[in-house]
């Protein structure tokens, strides 16, 4: 199916999640409103005419200047075949706009067990809170998704675009300035 | 109770003299839950991976991944400078597979401005390209030898590849990282005498897998390590996010190259080689002898992912023969402005590396920075599996099933 025909079955049977739609640039894509944003999902997956049974990727995108945080899911069709080669049905992007100072979206790790990691991952570096997350820990920022590429006490989320670089961690130097002068 | 006294210290007081044989015998069989720390330096984790293990005795009851140690946040890096000074940074995400990181990402970048690349600069990326994978196939057969104990295998898989390390020096100077491939085309043009090297290697390559097949492959000790353990099955494969040779081996006849083309691959002719069963005979190019799927192995098994990776070997070199046949003279890199400036809109791309599938999530405004570039590393995905394909395997099956994921943590951390 083309990337207007997957809008237009979207549009027609889940219309009240779908916020807007981009099928005629190079990376196709709905958006979909964070409430609704499972059910969007699940509908991608099981539906016999779109069956999208891989999550390719999860990215955050940061945009502090509209106060925004994105959620880019990437999807992929792939059409079995016996002893053949299979052939890609069909490539679609569900995105998903959060506000960045309470970025909470339902996870779709029931779904692609895949996006645990890749959900993990966006909270580390994002912040974005994946509700009902399986791998999810309560601490004073709340119940989120553990963090899985920086340490569990790492304070931040490196690739908001305000993010400052610490200057120290544990006695460990962050900053060039910080490094006390040594001998000589 | 005889038995056991038997193993006794002479001299030694009989701590078990006491009890009765009923209550030894369940304390024997009673075993205490204990975490093992595999990792992050443990020779078979393939660089500084950590997986937490809670053993039952010899059963893993549950692996949990802990990763992290080497990142770098290559993302952040991506969205501060331009395209082309991102270029050496894709060189460190998989550090065996530069090559194919440096095309994927120039693909991706090419795709989002517009760019045409000239004919002969797309025909000497497929030939590093394909002799990369070689390389990183290589690195990977020998380093998965080395981990179910056979020493040999690896020495011989890097001689080769040091070849492979030479004729890369030769085009661009470096052995490891070479930020050849670059937006456009590649840096520098092919140098005399390339192709004759480059062919006189692979006709001394071809007949060096075959004896690998031999050497290991075959191996009945190898076969009874890795056939039939860590079983994947295509649906697991599909949902947890496989790709590349992990994918294929569980069944699924799926490759970029051929499934979705990009850089021509579509004129090129070569197989797919999948998992088979016992007594399946993968194809295999022309004049080479044919390989046969031994006993004691399921489809989707640590032996079915290390074989696909030899397979496709075979293929590779394939390829770059006809890569070699195509090589015509003409321009190595289209004619770009010193200042590229990204469009305002984005891609989403994905190539096929040796490892799996790499993506570049790249969005341009305006200007000459990207907004955002994400990397979906390959060996990412296939190594979120392992908590789910580890649950009750037994412990030392554990390097057996990491080792034939084949992962490289400079991707997984990025």
């Amino acid at each position: 199916m083309t990337a207007e025909e997957i809008t237009a079955v979207l549009e027609q049977e889940l219309a009240d999640a779908i916020a807007g739609a981009d099928s005629g640039g190079m990376h196709p894509h709905v958006w979909v409103t964070a409430v609704r944003l499972h059910d969007v999902m699940q509908f991608l997956r099981d539906d016999s005419r779109l069956q999208f049974n891989m999550l390719r990727c999860v990215s955050g995108v940061d945009g502090p200047a509209s106060n925004e945080i994105d959620v880019v899911y990437d999807l992929l069709s792939m059409q079995p075949a016996v002893s053949e080669l299979w052939r890609a049905r069909h490539a679609f992007a569900v995105k998903v706009r959060l506000d960045r100072a309470n970025p909470h979206v339902p996870s779709v790790a029931d779904l692609w067990p895949t996006a645990d990691w890749h959900e993990r991952e966006a909270y580390d570096l994002f912040g974005i809170v994946f509700d009902g997350h399986p791998d999810s820990i309560k601490d004073h920022d709340g119940l989120h998704p553990q963090r899985i590429l920086c340490p569990d006490d790492w304070v931040g989320y490196p690739l908001r675009k305000d993010y400052v670089f610490p200057d120290e961690y544990h006695g460990i130097p962050g900053k060039l300035e910080a490094v006390p002068p040594g001998p000589g | 109770m005889a038995k056991l006294t038997d193993k006794m210290v002479e001299g030694q007081p009989d701590l078990l003299a006491d009890l009765d044989a009923e209550t030894l015998a369940t304390d024997d069989l009673l075993t205490e839950e204990m975490l093992v720390n595999m990792g992050p330096q443990h020779p078979s984790t393939h660089g500084v991976l950590r997986i937490l293990l809670r053993t039952d005795g010899e059963v893993v009851r549950e692996a949990t991944p802990h990763i992290g140690y080497l990142h770098r946040c290559a993302e952040k890096i991506g969205e501060n400078v331009a395209p082309f000074q991102f270029i050496p940074t894709t060189d460190r995400l998989d550090y065996l597979a530069a090559m194919n990181n440096n095309q994927t990402f120039s693909v991706a970048v090419e795709q989002l401005v517009g760019i045409e690349v000239p004919e002969r600069a797309v025909t000497i990326r497929i030939l590093m390209a394909e002799l990369n994978r070689i390389a990183s196939h290589l690195v990977s057969l020998g380093a998965y030898g080395l981990d179910m104990g056979a020493f040999t295998p690896f020495l011989y898989a890097f001689r080769e590849r040091e070849r492979i390390m030479d004729l890369f020096e030769a085009a661009c100077g470096a052995r490891l990282t070479y930020s050849y491939i670059t937006i456009g085309g590649v840096t520098m043009d092919l140098p005399d005498g390339f192709t004759d090297a480059c062919r006189e290697f692979l006709e001394y390559l071809e007949p060096k897998i075959h004896e690998y097949n031999q050497l290991l492959s075959y191996n009945q000790i190898f076969i009874k390590r890795a056939g039939g353990v860590g079983v994947i099955s295509a649906a697991d494969a599909i949902a947890w996010g496989l790709t590349g040779p992990c994918l294929r081996a569980s069944g699924v006849r799926w490759d970029l190259r051929r499934c979705m083309p990009y850089e021509g691959y579509e004129q090129y002719d070569f197989e797919v080689p999948i998992g088979l069963p016992q007594g399946g005979e993968p194809p295999v190019p022309p004049g080479v002898p044919q390989p046969r799927v031994p006993r004691g192995v399921v489809v989707g098994d640590c032996w079915s992912r290390y074989f696909v990776r030899v397979i496709e070997m075979y293929w590779s070199v394939h390829l770059v023969r006809q890569a070699l046949d195509r090589l015509r003279p003409g321009e190595h890199k289209a004619k770009l402005p010193r200042s590229l400036k990204l469009p305002v809109g984005e891609i989403y791309f994905e190539g096929e590396n040796p490892r799996g599938q790499l993506g570049f999530l790249v969005i341009g405004d305006g200007s000459p920075v990207p907004s955002r570039v994400k990397v979906r590393g390959p060996s990412f995905n296939n190594l979120s599996i392992t908590s789910h394909v580890c649950r009750d395997c037994l412990l030392a099956d554990v390097p057996a099933i990491v080792g034939s994921i084949d992962i490289v943590m400079g991707e997984v951390d990025r």
